[in-house]
C-alpha cells in the first residue's frame, strides 16, 4: 500500500522522487518559473476582460443606433449562419469519413487524405473564387448566357445566406471529417463485429454503434466547425453578409466608435463561451468513450452503383472544395502575373512573413516557457493557468483586436501623460500600431496552436527519463540539450509550422492591428475583394494556399504513414 | 455422430501468405475446445473464419451440419448466431452494463429482455454493477461483461479471442475455472484461442496445438503432454529435455540413464521404420521422468537451478555430456557444481527418429 502511494506521487510529480535532491540541484531554477504561466494567463484575460467589462458601459449614441437598424438582423444571420454550417459541416464530414474509414469504393486511399485538402484553402479565398466564377458577371453564368440566350435559365443567387453556408461548409467540413473518421478508425473493426455477432448487419452497426460511439468526436468537429464560423470574418466580409465580425469592424472604422465595437465584441464572446461550455462537456465524455487502437480493418467493400456514388460524392466535395477553387486562382494568378508581381507583391510578402514569423517564434517560446513551467509546477494553479492562456484560441480575431486596442490605448496615453509631466516629453503613441501590438494579438490567439503539439511532445519525456539521463552522468544543461531537445523537436517544429501559417492567413487581428499603410497578403486580399477585383487577389491567395499546403503534407505524411 | 461445428481443410491466406493450411477440425455440442499456439501461428484466423469475419479460399465450415463458409461463400456473421468474446472485449464504451448485456437481444420482448439481461448478469455475478459504464469496471469485470453479452442471445457456438491476455497473472487463473463453469452451466459449445497452455488446461476439453497454420495435434491435455504426436507439440507443451537413445526392441528404450519400458512410439504403425531395433532415436524427458536419490550410483552435476517454492528445477549434466531437467522437492538443496544422485523413473516413452522434425 505504502509502495503505491508513493509510486502515485512519482509519476504525478515527475522530477518530485527518491532523486529530488539530485533533481533539484541539476534543475536550479528561479521561482520566475512559477509566474510564467500567470502572466501569461493574464496577458490572456486582459483583452477578455476588457470586452466583458463593456457589456456594463452606459450605451451610447452609435450603440443605440446600432441596436434600432442592424442587431436584429446580425442575430438573425449569426444563428441561420451557425445552424446551416454545422449541420452542413457535420453531415458531409461524418459520412465521407464513414466511407473513408470503414467502406471500400474506388478512390478510397486517394480521397482519406485528399479531403483534407481544404484546410489549407483559407475560407475568404473559397468564398472569393466562388463569387468570381458563379457571380451573374462570372464565366459560368457569362457562358449559360452566351449558350442559351439571356434570361433563358435559371441561376441561384450565389450571394445569399445559402451560397455563403454553402462555401463555408466546403472549407470547414474537414474538421468533423478529420475527427469523426479518427472515431471511426480507433472504434475499430471490434465493435463492429462485435455487433455483426450479436446479429446486426452494417447498416444496423453503423446506426445502432457506430454512430452513437462517435458522437462526442462528431460533436467536437462540429463544434470547431462552428467557432471557425462565429470567428469567421474574411468571408462574411466577402459576401457582404452582416455578422457580429463585420459589424464590430465596421462600427470601428467606419463608424469610428470603439465602444459600440467592444460591446458588439461582448455580445459575440457570449455566444463563444457558451460554444465552449458544451464543446468541454463533450469533450470530457469523449475521454471516457475512448477505445483502444485495434487491428487494421479490412474494409466493407460497397457494392456496384454504392461504391460509385460514394466516389462521385468523395470526388464532387474534393473538386468544389479544393481543386476548383485552385484552378481558378491559378488561371487567374497567370493572367495577372506579368502586372501584379511588383514592388509592392514584395512587400506585402515581405509584411506576410516578417510577422509570421516573429509571431511563431514568440508563440513557440512562451509555450515552451509554459510547458516547462507547468512541468516543474504540476499543480491545480498552473494546470488552470495554462487553460486559461490557451482560450484565446475561441476567441475571434475580430474580439481579440479591439480587446488588445482598447488596454493598449489606454497604456499608450498613461505612458505618455507620465512623459509629458515627468520629462516634459512629447512622446506621441509609443506601442499602439506597432508590430509589438499584433505580436501580442497573435500570441493570445495562437497560443493554443502552438502549445498542444509542444505539449504532448513533453508527454514524452517522462520524469524517469531525466532520472535516466543523471544516472549517466549527465548534468541539467546536458539533459536539455542532449535529451530534452531531441525529443522535443519534432513537437517544436510542428508548432511553429501551424502558427506561422495560421498568421499568414489571419485577416482580422492585422486588419486592425496594424500599423497604418502596412498591408500582408492577406489584407492585400480582403482589400481587393471588398472591391470585387477577384483577379487581383489571386497572386496573394495563391501564395497562401502553398504555404497552407506545406505544414498539410507534413502532417498527412505522420499520420498515414 | 452429434458434431456441432466441422472445419474440413479449410486454408485462408492473406496475399501470398499462406496463414491456414489444410485445417480440420471436429467439436461436439456441449464441448470446449481450444486452439493453443505460439503466436502469428494462425489460431486466431481460423477463430475469425468460423466467426465469418475471414472468407476461406477451399475446404468448407459447418455449424448444426449447414455449411456456412466455403470457398466464394459467406453467412455473413450476423445471420450465423455464433457468439464472440474479443480480446479487447470491445465491450461499447458509451453504453451502460446493461445495455451492453442487452444489445444482441434486440429481438426480444421489453420483459423478456429484462428478465435475460437479470439472469445473465447473475450467472456472471455482475448484478450490482450494472448500471455502470465499462470504464469503471475493472479488467476481470469488464471480462465478465463480454462473456455475458455474448451468451445472452444464446449462440449456438461461441468463440473466445486470447479473452485472458489483457488480465494479470493471478486473476487469470482464477478467472478461466469460473468461464469454465459459466460455460459448462450455461451448457454452450466454445472454442478458445490461446498461447497459455495453463489457461488451455484450465478451460478447454479437448485442445489443438497449432504451428504454421496446422493443426500439429488434437487432443486432451493429458495425452498433448505425455503422449506428444511430433516435436513440435513435445517442445511447445511443458519442460523437457530431447536424450539420445537406441531402440531395444518395439516395447523398450536405452538412453544413457538407463532402460525406458513402453510402447515406441505409441501411435505405431505395422511397418514402423522408427521402432527397429538398434535404431538411433531421441526420447523426450521431463523435468519428472527424472528423480533425485542419494543413494543412485547415476550422478549428475547441478549447472542451473531456479528455486519455485515447494521445489527446484535443477539443469545437470548428465556424465556422458548432456543435459536434463529435474524437479526436486524443495528441501533437497544443492549448490551448483554439486554432484547428485539422480534415477529415471518413468513408465512411459516418447521418442522420435532423429534429426527429422517428427
Amino acid at each position: 500500500m505504502r509502495d503505491e502511494t508513493l509510486s502515485s506521487t512519482e509519476t504525478d510529480s515527475g522530477t518530485k522522487n527518491g532523486f529530488s535532491s539530485a533533481s533539484s540541484s541539476a534543475y536550479r531554477v528561479s521561482h520566475g518559473w512559477r509566474l510564467i504561466p500567470f502572466l501569461v494567463a493574464a496577458v490572456v484575460l486582459v483583452p477578455v476582460g476588457t470586452v466583458i467589462s463593456s457589456l456594463f458601459v452606459p450605451a451610447g449614441d452609435v450603440w443605440q443606433h446600432l441596436v434600432e437598424t442592424t442587431l436584429a438582423g446580425l442575430l438573425v444571420n449569426t444563428f441561420w449562419l451557425a445552424v446551416g454550417v454545422s449541420a452542413g459541416s457535420a453531415l458531409l464530414g461524418v459520412s465521407l469519413a464513414w466511407f473513408t474509414a470503414v467502406c471500400e469504393f474506388p478512390g478510397r486511399k486517394f480521397f482519406s487524405w485528399a479531403l483534407l485538402l481544404p484546410l489549407a484553402i483559407p475560407a475568404y479565398v473559397t468564398a472569393f473564387v466562388a463569387l468570381g466564377l458563379f457571380d451573374y458577371i462570372g464565366p459560368v453564368q457569362t457562358a449559360l448566357r452566351a449558350w442559351l440566350g439571356p434570361d433563358r435559365f435559371w441561376f441561384p443567387d450565389i450571394r445569399s445566406r445559402l451560397g455563403v453556408i454553402i462555401v463555408m461548409v466546403l472549407a470547414f467540413y474537414p474538421y468533423v471529417y478529420l475527427l469523426a473518421r479518427n472515431a471511426f478508425l480507433t472504434q475499430g473493426k471490434r465493435s463492429l463485429e462485435a455487433a455483426q455477432s450479436l446479429g446486426f448487419n452494417r447498416t444496423q452497426g453503423f446506426f445502432k454503434l457506430a454512430l452513437p460511439m462517435a458522437r462526442p468526436w462528431i460533436a467536437g468537429g462540429t463544434m470547431l466547425a462552428l467557432m471557425e464560423t462565429l470567428a469567421d470574418f474574411g468571408t462574411v466580409a466577402v459576401f457582404n453578409y452582416d455578422t457580429f465580425t463585420t459589424a464590430i469592424y465596421k462600427a470601428w472604422f467606419a463608424m469610428f466608435s470603439l465602444t459600440a465595437a467592444s460591446q458588439l465584441a461582448s455580445l459575440l464572446i457570449v455566444i463563444v463561451f457558451a460554444v465552449i461550455v458544451v464543446e468541454q462537456q463533450f469533450r470530457s465524455r469523449m475521454r471516457y468513450a475512448e477505445t483502444r487502437q485495434s487491428a487494421k480493418a479490412t474494409p466493407i467493400p460497397l457494392s456496384g452503383w454504392r461504391a460509385w456514388l460514394v466516389s462521385g460524392l468523395a470526388s464532387g466535395t474534393l473538386f468544389f472544395s479544393f481543386l476548383l477553387p485552385v484552378m481558378q486562382l491559378g488561371i487567374w494568378a497567370v493572367g495577372v502575373i506579368e502586372r501584379d508581381f511588383d514592388q509592392r507583391y514584395v512587400e506585402f510578402l515581405w509584411h506576410s512573413l516578417l510577422l509570421s514569423t516573429f509571431a511563431a517564434l514568440l508563440t513557440c517560446a512562451v509555450a515552451l516557457l509554459m510547458v516547462y513551467a507547468a512541468r516543474r509546477y504540476p499543480d491545480a494553479a498552473t494546470r488552470g493557468a495554462v487553460r486559461i492562456s490557451t482560450i484565446g484560441y475561441a476567441l475571434p480575431g475580430a474580439v481579440l483586436a479591439v480587446g488588445i486596442f482598447i488596454p493598449i490605448a489606454w497604456l499608450d496615453s498613461w505612458l505618455s501623460e507620465m512623459a509629458m509631466q515627468l520629462f516634459h516629453i512629447e512622446t506621441g503613441l509609443l506601442i499602439q500600431g506597432t508590430l509589438f501590438t499584433m505580436l501580442i494579438a497573435y500570441m493570445t490567439r495562437f497560443l493554443a496552436v502552438s502549445h498542444s503539439p509542444i505539449d504532448s511532445a513533453m508527454q514524452r519525456v517522462t520524469g524517469s527519463i531525466d532520472e535516466a539521463a543523471m544516472g549517466l552522468g549527465l548534468s541539467g544543461w546536458a539533459t536539455l540539450c542532449r535529451v530534452h531537445l531531441p525529443i522535443l523537436k519534432g513537437g517544436i517544429f510542428t508548432a511553429a509550422a501551424l502558427v506561422f501559417v495560421d498568421v499568414m492567413k489571419e485577416m482580422p487581428i492585422t486588419l486592425m492591428t496594424r500599423p497604418f499603410g502596412w498591408d500582408t497578403l492577406a489584407v492585400r486580399i480582403f482589400e481587393m475583394t471588398t472591391e470585387g477585383q477577384w483577379e487581383q487577389a489571386a497572386l496573394p491567395a495563391v501564395t497562401l494556399v502553398l504555404a497552407g499546403l506545406l505544414p498539410l503534407i507534413f502532417f498527412m505524411r505522420q499520420t498515414e504513414s | 455422430m452429434n458434431a456441432l461445428l466441422e472445419l474440413k481443410n479449410i486454408r485462408h491466406a492473406y496475399g501470398r501468405q499462406t496463414v491456414v493450411n489444410d485445417l480440420s477440425l471436429v467439436l461436439k455440442k456441449g464441448a470446449i475446445g481450444c486452439l493453443l499456439g505460439p503466436s502469428g501461428c494462425g489460431k486466431t484466423t481460423v477463430l475469425r473464419c468460423i466467426a465469418g469475419f475471414e472468407p476461406i479460399s477451399t475446404g468448407e465450415i459447418a455449424l448444426n451440419g449447414v455449411v456456412i463458409s466455403s470457398a466464394g461463400f459467406v453467412l455473413p456473421p450476423e445471420r450465423r448466431h455464433i457468439g464472440m468474446v474479443f480480446q479487447d472485449y470491445a465491450l461499447f464504451p458509451h453504453l451502460t452494463v446493461l445495455a451492453n448485456v442487452g444489445f444482441g437481444l434486440h429481438r426480444m420482448q421489453k420483459t423478456e429482455r429484462a428478465a435475460r439481461i437479470h439472469e445473465m448478469l447473475k450467472t456472471v455475478g455482475l448484478v450490482d454493477v450494472g448500471g455502470k459504464y465499462p470504464h469503471q469496471l475493472s479488467g476481470g469485470q469488464q471480462q465478465r461483461v463480454a462473456l455475458a453479452r455474448a451468451l445472452a442471445p444464446k449462440p449456438d457456438l461461441l468463440l473466445l479471442d486470447e479473452p485472458f491476455s489483457n488480465l494479470d497473472v493471478t486473476l487469470r487463473g482464477r478467472l478461466s475455472l469460473e468461464v469454465r463453469d459459466i460455460l459448462k452451466s450455461q451448457n454452450a459449445t466454445a472454442i478458445l484461442v490461446t498461447h497459455d497452455q495453463d489457461e488451455a488446461f484450465a478451460i478447454a476439453d479437448e485442445i489443438g496445438v497449432m504451428h504454421q497454420g496446422e493443426i500439429q495435434q488434437w487432443d486432451t491435455g493429458y495425452n498433448l503432454y505425455h503422449r506428444p504426436a511430433n516435436r513440435f507439440v513435445a517442445n511447445f507443451i511443458g519442460q523437457g529435455v530431447f536424450l539420445p537413445g537406441k531402440i531395444l526392441d518395439p516395447h523398450h528404450v536405452e538412453i544413457e540413464l538407463g532402460t525406458l519400458a513402453g510402447e515406441v512410439p505409441h501411435q505405431c504403425m505395422p511397418d514402423c521404420q522408427l521402432c527397429r531395433e538398434g535404431n538411433p532415436v531421441d526420447v523426450l524427458i521431463r523435468p519428472d521422468d527424472i528423480v533425485h536419490d542419494d543413494a543412485s550410483p547415476l550422478q549428475a552435476a547441478v549447472m542451473h537451478k531456479a528455486f519455485r517454492g515447494a521445489d527446484i528445477m535443477y539443469t545437470l549434466r548428465l556424465p556422458g555430456g548432456g543435459t536434463a531437467l529435474s524437479l526436486v522437492p524443495s528441501h533437497h538443496n544443492h549448490a551448483i557444481g554439486e554432484k547428485i544422485g539422480i534415477r529415471l523413473e518413468a513408465d512411459h516413452v516418447v521418442a522420435f527418429s532423429q534429426s527429422t522434425s517428427s
